[in-house]
């Protein structure tokens, strides 16, 4: 084991547990504190990928932003055990039965597929680096990335709408 | 094992740059405190703390002692573990910020340079804001684990207030990447010693910077989470002995080193300003002994002018808070970033 594999252990477990903690815990709020931990383990696994710029923004955005903002909807909207509703236990089922064939899906598309030998390269490749990122972004994909930017800004305005209506 | 293999004298000289890098920023945290009050006595015409060694110079010391062995309150209706991850998290996100800052110039020796950074990573100042972003937590969860509507209250502005305060910052920070073309901190260094310091190119800039990380340091006239007129103490008003202890000097910890911050990207960072001190012939340990000594003398202005401001304008209302984040900041920040955008342009720096 050299350190790079020691690493990419250590995250992957960090990230599966911290992941499976969101979806068992019984109190909300240790549900989003559990998914920040996931987001940081993720970005650890894409720093290992060598994509930097990546990772800093999925903290910068994920864990900075989107998730403070879940927790001030979850502070203040004072849930805790108690108040939880209780589903029935067919719909447990149910949800059980389909989450399991949504893996098997994945499972099975995954395992005759082509990419089956081209595992991700560790610390190689320099397209996630930000000069490379921002070059392909701005020549190649320019098109699709201003949509995507007139987009969200759709998103702000509707938002914005939705906000002053009385 | 592989592990063995990896260098060790280079982890070594790292974990000593570090634990030189926390040291320090607990001693001028702690001598900050006096500044403080020092400045406040003259500010309002009295002496401030002078009891405790010559000038007072050992009260800093007498505080800490004092908050050490204060009793240890938990609140039985809080949440134990929060309660206790909150102020942690407060003070392990002020001191990281500082892996980032060159404190000097690189230190050459006959095996080959030191750099004195923890990590000049490609992402400096992006590794700077993430930071920032995540420092919500200490407050968000500190406040909500007390189970006190005045904290929950406080936690929950000092949280929207920093988020507000994110987005102008981010803003005047493109102006400066402009400018070096390197998100490097670094190269934002050597770009300012090339061609004069960044403040001169974006005064309006800076100020946007500066009135954001007075936000974001949550220091008057933006202390609104501690605001003790309407919430008490604020978010930390459960905490009691030294885990208030660590609120509070993760308040001092993140001032140091947002004027870090400020002076690398503004202020030209350890350059000496005027002189090309590389033309001196110094021995190049001196160089960076002078050179470190710049960059504090710039921190500690700073820190007075931070001071300064606290004891001179009142706090906002709340209402003024977000227009002036939400409403001024961020138009004038997204204007100072086009026009910079267009002379650069036009300049073809």
């Amino acid at each position: 084991m050299n350190i790079i594999q020691i690493l990419f252990w250590f995250l992957s477990v960090l990230a599966i547990f911290s992941a499976l903690m969101v979806i068992t815990s019984k109190n909300p709020i240790y549900s989003v504190l559990w998914l920040i931990a996931t987001f940081f383990a993720i970005s650890g696994h894409y720093i290992m990928l060598n994509a930097q710029f990546l990772a800093i923004v999925n903290i910068i955005v994920y864990a900075g932003a989107i998730m403070v903002l879940f927790l001030f909807v979850i502070m203040l909207m004072n849930l805790n055990k108690e108040t939880e509703p209780q589903k029935s236990r067919w719909l447990k089922i149910a949800g059980a039965l389909a989450g399991g064939c949504l893996l098997l899906v994945l499972v099975a598309a995954l395992k005759s597929s082509v990419t089956k030998e081209q595992f991700a390269t560790v610390n190689e490749g320099s397209i996630g680096l930000i000069k490379n990122l921002g070059k392909e972004l701005f020549t190649t994909y320019v098109v699709p990335f201003e949509i995507s930017s007139v987009l969200f800004l759709s998103a702000m305005v509707g938002a914005v709408v939705i906000g002053k209506k009385e | 094992m592989y592990l063995l293999a990896t260098d060790l004298w280079f982890i070594l000289e790292k974990a000593i740059l570090i634990a030189c890098i926390i040291g320090l920023s607990f001693f001028i945290a702690m001598y900050t405190t006096y500044a403080e009050r020092k400045v406040a006595g003259w500010l309002q015409d009295r002496h401030g703390p002078n009891r405790a060694g010559p000038f007072g110079i050992f009260q800093p010391l007498a505080d800490g002692g004092k908050l050490f062995f204060k009793e240890e309150i938990i609140p039985l209706a809080s949440n134990k573990i929060l309660f206790l991850v909150g102020p942690g998290l407060a003070m392990v996100t002020s001191l990281v910020t500082s892996t980032v800052i060159p404190w000097g110039a690189p230190v050459v020796t006959g095996n080959g340079t030191i750099p004195l950074q923890v990590a000049d990573v490609d992402m400096g100042i992006l590794i700077v804001f993430s930071v920032v972003s995540v420092g919500v937590y200490g407050i968000m969860i500190g406040g909500w684990a007390s189970n006190n509507k005045f904290s929950l209250i406080a936690a929950i502005r000092g949280a929207s207030q920093m988020v507000s305060y994110e987005l102008p910052m981010g803003l005047a920070l493109i102006a400066v990447i402009f400018m070096t073309g390197s998100l490097k901190m670094s190269e934002i260094v050597a770009s300012q010693a090339a061609h004069g310091w960044h403040v001169v190119y974006q005064p309006l800039g800076f100020i946007i910077f500066f009135v954001c990380a007075l936000a974001e340091c949550n220091r008057t006239p933006f202390d609104l989470p501690e605001a003790e007129n309407e919430l008490n103490f604020g978010y930390h008003q459960e905490y009691s002995s030294m885990k208030l202890g660590f609120y509070l000097f993760a308040e001092y910890i993140n001032m140091f080193v947002s004027s870090a911050v400020i002076t690398t990207l503004y202020f030209g960072g350890y350059d000496i300003p005027f002189v090309n001190e590389a033309a001196w012939g110094l021995e190049p340990w001196l160089l960076s002994l002078v050179s470190f000594g710049v960059l504090m003398a710039k921190i500690a202005f700073f820190l007075f002018v931070f001071i300064w401001i606290r004891w001179t304008i009142p706090r906002f209302r709340y209402d003024q808070l977000m227009n002036l984040g939400w409403k001024k900041l961020i138009p004038l920040a997204l204007a100072n970033m086009i026009i910079s955008a267009a002379v650069m342009l036009w300049l073809r720096r």
